[in-house]
């Protein structure tokens, strides 16, 4: 397709017409982003002003209550002290490393299996997973919630870890499974014709080589546990939700104070690590994501 | 390999999902056929010196808790719950069948049934998005696949974007946007000359901010997938196609597209599971009096006061049965590629 004398022959209104879709289609993705950013250094008559959205840009009552500096840092001074954001983000923290870890680590020795198995019932386990893959999360929260009250483990960090990493693992699996049957059979079986058991093969021989596939893996693991809404509001006590949860139930007090300039410096304090993650593994997600379209 | 060596390392992971997405799915549809315990009142004889004595109804919270602590899961109701008001209303909709004015008639009362209000969004929701999202990310992917090599490492950068983000920021920045003294609301109402527009205030209009953002957060997928697909197309094929005198558009019309309908059935799947399970966006623009989705309609029955598990249940149930109708032709089709390669 990148053939350099197709693109030349292209006439030019043509190229005008997708320079000027692409250029809307970049604005369109990305300006909310940079606005919400803009504003959040911004007071809130500013950012939601009635009068002119130039006022956002100028920061015309951010200046005068703000003896004539235009920007203010005030909103994350109150996410994060006042409203003790810092905690959230810690527990966000746990929650995200400990989820792909964790996940990562029992995705690849069943991935592994799946891969080399070629029984019925592994085809089975992987079609059972899909189905798992389509279960809208809330809906299994609902049957978390009784049984968790019962076991009185509702409401700590360790209890949304498991939960999360069991959820993640559908798509762990079928991740894994075709990034390791792309990996060579005989790689593994020569090692074991050389006298490994089947797990030594797997340690000596596939764990050096499947970093590339477990690293785009962690990338969707990470975002899986990042981005959840419906399980840790709802499994998480108020003193130990993480951020996007904490965010939500600051919506509602915010709001009645007039404060909600906390919530927007708390959301791009969230959008932050996304935005770095994006940055720096940019080919791993759009390896990933196309690794599962050509397996289908 | 062995069957036991397989288990050795599958179990870790099997067991996580057989206790976590399994038994709640279990717990769930037992939970559905139960109901939380009616109140215990009791009368107390209350007697004032001077005022003579009155008889109150009062509840009785320790005959409750003893209740609760008992049978925890409420009292068995059967499908009651399935039937009533606030799910299938199997009794509403023969009441408006057997007496109505006519087919808007029954469509708009159906339609203010809770279940029902949900049910259409959530479908509307998945239709609606999916196929728009599908195509937009296929135009951004001729696009940018036409763009001159070193912009496409940003434009893709920006366009991963609103996918990435989560589902309950992006809504919320984008409900910011669009309020109206937010930039987009505040540009709408000027272009529009109505200082009361407001994208809330009807429920077409709410719906429509949620299709778009929808769109927004769903094109980014197709278009990474179908570009990537882009770079696949056999370079012969087209060429030949040029030579034969094809189009551009002919182009796409019968090679590029044919070559990308694999993945698009991929793609396709994918989204309308992620759609069907929409309830971020609802709760980020605060959409709920005009539209609710099921899985709303679940998360708001468990996050009040009190936690109605038999009625979540019964819409989890109904919603995991939506989830297999969605998914019968591919397992289908699946189960018969599989026995297909096995012969």
């Amino acid at each position: 397709m990148s053939d350099a004398s197709v693109s030349q022959k292209r006439p030019l209104g043509l190229n005008v017409l997708i320079y000027a879709f692409i250029a809307l289609w970049v604005v369109l993705a990305a300006f909310p982003f940079f606005w919400t950013v803009w504003g959040s250094f911004k007071v809130e008559p500013d950012f939601f002003s009635r009068e002119s959205w130039w006022n956002a840009i100028f920061g015309t009552y951010t200046k005068a209550q703000n003896d004539g500096n235009a920007f203010t840092g005030n909103g994350y001074y109150g996410a994060w002290v006042t409203k003790e954001f810092w905690r959230a983000v810690g527990n966000t923290a746990i929650v995200t490393v400990s989820v792909t870890v964790i996940s990562l680590t029992l995705g690849t020795l069943g991935g592994y299996a799946l891969a080399r198995s070629g029984q019925r019932y592994a085809f089975w386990i992987l079609i059972i997973a899909l189905v798992f893959r389509a279960m809208p999360h809330i809906t299994l929260v609902s049957g978390y919630l009784l049984p968790f009250f019962q076991l009185n483990i509702w409401g700590v960090l360790p209890t949304s870890i498991i939960v999360l990493v069991a959820i993640n693992q559908p798509f762990t699996l079928w991740m894994l499974h075709s990034f390791f049957l792309s990996i060579p059979k005989d790689l593994d079986e020569s090692a074991m014709v050389d006298g490994c058991s089947r797990f030594e093969a797997f340690r000596r021989v596939i764990i050096p080589v499947m970093w590339p596939g477990v690293v785009t893996t962690g990338l969707f693991s990470f975002l899986l546990a990042y981005n959840d809404f419906a399980v840790t509001s709802m499994l998480l006590s108020s003193d130990n939700q993480t951020m996007v949860p904490k965010i939500s139930s600051f919506l509602g007090s915010v709001q009645e104070q007039g404060n909600v300039m906390f919530a927007v410096a708390a959301v791009v304090s969230a959008t932050v690590p996304l935005f770095i993650l994006v940055l720096f593994f940019q080919r791993q997600i759009v390896s990933g994501l196309t690794a599962g379209a050509v397996k289908g | 390999m062995p069957h036991k060596t397989f288990f050795a390392f599958i179990l870790p992971s099997l067991i996580a999902m057989v206790l976590f997405i399994a038994l709640p799915i279990v717990s769930v549809i037992v939970q559905s056929f139960h109901v939380e315990h009616g109140r215990v009142l009791v009368q107390v004889e209350s007697c004032q010196p001077f005022g003579g004595c009155t008889t109150e109804t009062r509840v009785d919270t320790a005959a409750m808790a003893e209740l609760r602590a008992e049978a925890p899961m409420g009292q068995f109701n059967g499908f009651g719950t399935y039937l009533n008001r606030g799910h299938l209303a199997v009794n509403e909709i023969g009441a408006i069948l057997s007496s109505n004015t006519g087919f808007g008639d029954v469509v708009s009362r159906i339609y203010n049934l809770p279940f029902y209000k949900a049910l259409s969004f959530t479908l509307v929701f998945c239709f609606v998005v999916t196929p728009l999202a599908m195509a937009l990310g296929f135009a951004i992917a001729l696009a940018v696949n036409a763009l001159p090599k070193p912009t496409k490492g940003p434009v893709i950068f920006f366009s991963l974007l609103p996918m990435i983000i989560t589902p309950l920021i992006g809504s919320l920045i984008l409900y910011w946007m669009i309020q109206p003294n937010g930039i987009v609301g505040a540009t709408l109402q000027n272009l529009f000359d109505n200082p009361n527009l407001s994208l809330r205030q009807s429920p077409m209009l709410t719906w429509l901010s949620l299709l778009f953002y929808g769109v927004w957060t769903n094109a980014p997928f197709s278009f990474v997938v179908f570009y990537a697909g882009l770079q696949t197309v056999p370079g012969d094929t087209l060429e030949s196609a040029m030579i034969d005198g094809a189009s551009r558009w002919e182009r796409i019309r019968y090679v590029i597209i044919p070559h990308l309908a694999p993945l698009a059935t991929f793609v396709a799947l994918v989204q309308l599971m992620d759609n069907f399970r929409v309830f971020e966006p609802i709760v980020g623009f605060s959409a709920e009096a005009n539209a609710t989705s099921l899985s709303w309609m679940i998360f708001n029955d468990l996050s009040g006061d009190a936690q109605l598990f038999g009625s979540a249940g019964a819409t989890s149930v109904l919603t995991i049965i939506g989830v297999i109708i969605l998914l019968t032709p591919v397992l289908i089709r699946t189960w018969r590629e599989f026995n297909h390669k096995v012969v």
